[in-house]
Order: C-alpha cells, then sequence, then structure tokens
C-alpha cells in the first residue's frame, strides 16, 4: 500500500513540476482586453479571488480591490463550468494555471492543436477568454468541436489514476495475504464498502446472477464516489466538478441504460410492449408510457446526480461569495470580517453535507443501477398476479 | 421578471423536497419507534426514498436554472 501511495505522491509532483516549466501566467492586459470585447459584462479576470474559494480567511480580498467590481454569479458558474486550462490560484493579479492540451475542430473543418497556453493571443482563429476557447471573433463556441484535455477530463484522468492506484494495490494485498486473512491497511478500509455493495446492493436486487453485474456497479459506485470527494476539494488538483458534469452523468446514465436493456429477458421486454393480463385498448396507452419510461429512469439517474452534485458546489461557492459581497470586494474589512464569521460556519456545515450527499449520492446511484438491472433479468415465477 | 420567477420556482421546489422527505423522516421514525429491531431496513428504505423525492425536487431546481439563464440571456 505504501508503494502506491509513495507513487500517487511522486506523479503528482511530477504533473505539478512539468506543469511548472511552461506556467501560462496570463497578462492582465490579455485578459482586460478581451473582457472589454465582451459588451456584456466588466468583469475582468477577477475570478482571483474565488481561487481559494475554500479558504475562510478572506486574505485574498487585497488581490481584488485593483480588479474593481466582481460579479460573484459569473464567479460561481465560472467554478462550477468546465474550462480548458486548470487554474490554479492568482497571485498577486497574476493568474497561475496549468495548460492543458488542446484539440479543437472549427467550423472550416480544419483542426487547431496546442497547449492552451498558446491561446492566451489569437491563434488560429481561437483565444483563450474567461477560462474557455472561443473564436476569436465572436467570443463564443458555436460550431467548434471541443475535443481538448479541459479540467474535467484532466480531473478524470486524475481520478482514474487514483483508483488504479488504490485497486491494484488492494488486489495485491489479497495476493499477497490470501483471501481470507484479516485485511490490513487500505484493504481493511475497502473490504467493508466493496463487501457491502456485494451483499446489500448487488445480491438482494440482481438474484442469482449477480457476480456478472458486480464489477459494474463497483465501478460505478467509486467512479462517482471518488470524483465527488474530489470536487469537494478546493484546491489544485481537486476542484473540478465532474460529476456536476451533465454530460458525465448522462454517460453514466446511459451506461447503465445499456446494461440494463442489454441484459434484460424475454420477460422484461414482454412487459414493456405487450404488458401481459392488460386489456388491448389499455395496452394502447400502456405501451409509449412503458417505453418512455424506459429512458426516463435513466434519465432520472442522470438528473439526480448532476443535480445534488451541482447544486452543493453552488452553495458552498454562494455562501464564500458572501464574505466578498459584505466585503464590497476589498473596501470594506468590517464587512470582510463579519461576512467571514458569517460564511465560515456555514461553509464548514455545507461541506460536511456535501461530503454525505458525496457518499449518498454515489450508493444511490449504484442502488438504483442495480435495481434497474434486476427488474431486466428477473425470472417471472408469479405470473398469476397480473390476471 | 423571468428570473423572479424562476427563483420563486426554485422555492417551492425545496419546500416540496422538505414536505416530501419530511413525511418520509417522520414515518421513519414512528416505524422504528415501534419496532426498533427493524432500524436497519427502516434506515435503508427511508434513504432511498429520499434520494427518488429529492430526484424530483432538484429536476425543478435544474429546471429553474435553465429558466434564469435564458431569462437573464434574453435581457
Amino acid at each position: 500500500m505504501y508503494s502506491a501511495l509513495k507513487s500517487l505522491f511522486f506523479s503528482i509532483i511530477l504533473i505539478l513540476s512539468s506543469a511548472t516549466l511552461n506556467l501560462a501566467i496570463a497578462e492582465e492586459a490579455a485578459s482586460v482586453e478581451v473582457a472589454h470585447a465582451h459588451a456584456t459584462t466588466t468583469n475582468d479576470e477577477v475570478h482571483a479571488d474565488h481561487a481559494s474559494h475554500g479558504e475562510e480567511h478572506g486574505d485574498a480580498h487585497g488581490s481584488e480591490a485593483e480588479h474593481g467590481e466582481q460579479d460573484p454569479i459569473e464567479a460561481i458558474m465560472h467554478h462550477i463550468s468546465d474550462a480548458n486550462e486548470f487554474h490554479i490560484a492568482t497571485i498577486g493579479g497574476k493568474h497561475i494555471s496549468l495548460p492543458l492540451p488542446v484539440l479543437i475542430r472549427k467550423a472550416d473543418g480544419t483542426w487547431s492543436t496546442g497547449m492552451s497556453n498558446q491561446y492566451h493571443h489569437e491563434k488560429d482563429g481561437l483565444i483563450l477568454a474567461h477560462g474557455r476557447i472561443v473564436d476569436a471573433k465572436t467570443h463564443s463556441t458555436e460550431g467548434l468541436l471541443d475535443l481538448s484535455v479541459t479540467k474535467n477530463v484532466f480531473m478524470m484522468f486524475l481520478s482514474l489514476i487514483v483508483l488504479t492506484l488504490v485497486f491494484f494495490s488492494v488486489k495485491g494485498a489479497y495476493n499477497k495475504r490470501g483471501a481470507t486473512a484479516a485485511p490490513k491497511g487500505l484493504q481493511s478500509f475497502l473490504e467493508p464498502v466493496i463487501t457491502y455493495i456485494i451483499d446489500d446492493v448487488a445480491k438482494p436486487n440482481l438474484g442469482k446472477h449477480y457476480e456478472k453485474f458486480v464489477p459494474y456497479l463497483l465501478s460505478a459506485f467509486f467512479f462517482i464516489l471518488i470524483n465527488n470527494l474530489l470536487g469537494l476539494v478546493p484546491f489544485f488538483p481537486g476542484s473540478a466538478n465532474l460529476t456536476g458534469n451533465i454530460a458525465v452523468t448522462l454517460t453514466l446514465a446511459v451506461m447503465t441504460f445499456l446494461v440494463t436493456n442489454f441484459s434484460g429477458n424475454k420477460d422484461y421486454w414482454t412487459h414493456v410492449f405487450a404488458m401481459p393480463g392488460v386489456p388491448k385498448p389499455l395496452l394502447l396507452l400502456l405501451t409509449p408510457l412503458e417505453i418512455i419510461g424506459l429512458f426516463t429512469k435513466p434519465f432520472a439517474l442522470m438528473m439526480r446526480l448532476f443535480a445534488n452534485i451541482t447544486a452543493g458546489h453552488i452553495i458552498i461557492l454562494s455562501l464564500v461569495s458572501l464574505i466578498f459581497i459584505l466585503g464590497e470586494n476589498g473596501k470594506s474589512m468590517g464587512g470582510a470580517i463579519s461576512g467571514t464569521a458569517v460564511a465560515v460556519p456555514f461553509v464548514l456545515f455545507m461541506n460536511a453535507l456535501e461530503l454525505l450527499v458525496a457518499f449518498l449520492q454515489a450508493y444511490i446511484f449504484t442502488l438504483l443501477s442495480a435495481i434497474f438491472i434486476g427488474m431486466a433479468i428477473e425470472e417471472h415465477h408469479h405470473e398469476e398476479a397480473h390476471h | 421578471m423571468i428570473t423572479g420567477f424562476a427563483a420563486l420556482g426554485a422555492g417551492l421546489a425545496a419546500l416540496g423536497a422538505g414536505i416530501g422527505i419530511g413525511s418520509i423522516g417522520s414515518k421513519a421514525m414512528e416505524a422504528i419507534a415501534r419496532q426498533p429491531e427493524a432500524t436497519g431496513d427502516i434506515r435503508g428504505a427511508m434513504i432511498v426514498a429520499s434520494a427518488l423525492v429529492e430526484g424530483a425536487a432538484l429536476a425543478a431546481i435544474v429546471i429553474s436554472f435553465l429558466v434564469a439563464g435564458a431569462g437573464a440571456g434574453a435581457q
């Protein structure tokens, strides 16, 4: 286990040091120009203050007195959304970000590749504005197919590395110690959780053939859990809102949809298209409803996870924004102190609640997936109930 | 004005979630009081039911986000 943690530690150090070699330190001038090109907002790159959104001491005020008005909603949206570079901190007005690889297909069919720090000034007709790469003239992403490694993709790779290291080290521990020896270390932490998922989520809902689906359920559970937890961490390797990205939750829901429907047996499909024991006229109404039901269940899975995680992040960010609102962006020290006094306990409470929600949402997703799969593979023993 | 309605909608969604989860919780507590040895099962069922109710409330919240975004954009 220690070797796994050591390698994780060193890989993070490697990522950080290679990023330092070509750190993007955004010139304020460029970002201010871009900001003024937007007629709509007066918001310069003042996401500065929210770089410390987990930092409750309010000492980031100083840096934004120079930046002027701060729109909290813009800042919150910036933290919730995906970005083409990974903003780490803003020190003395300079943004420190991890540049990420860019791969964009433009509207005319040509591809633009590079690192995000090359797009501070226009390159290939594209420019980095507010963290996203947009068309240099229209400042919109219309017509662009963005396949870059964005903040969320980077986060996904990071959580994959964490999961791989953790689970391979547990597997190694099982190989070394045998399946029946007492677990030690990381194994002893994970084994109850894994056993709980298998015994209390998979087995009761899936019946006899539960073993086929346990890998999917465990993967879904731990992927969602790790990403929820990493999203709560306010500083660098962790602050991306991955499970609050509706595309990611859509993909997870589609996975469940595919697993459910590809393992459906004859009983399942007859129940959807021609529910037995139902008179024909009613069947005309029931079958479309059942077909819609096939899609609403994964849709609800997607919506539930997305909204829970995003709402939690927005609440925490709003409470921290309170400090900046009350402190009038650095002008009022008394306001900032009172804001801190109010916000810190609430943010602490919300973070604890979000910790609970992280576990709960991962569990609920897994449980509902198990229930849906169970309904699909259920052998029918009680047809007489339909008459 | 549209954003005002969106905010109202979000508040009503929170109200709905509160009522739903509150009644689930109260029934669960009554059940536990009647039969303490079933606490584990009751707790599990309560959590599942709360997540489903909350899913509905959060769908409403998401719609209010969309409306607020559209309302703010239109202005």
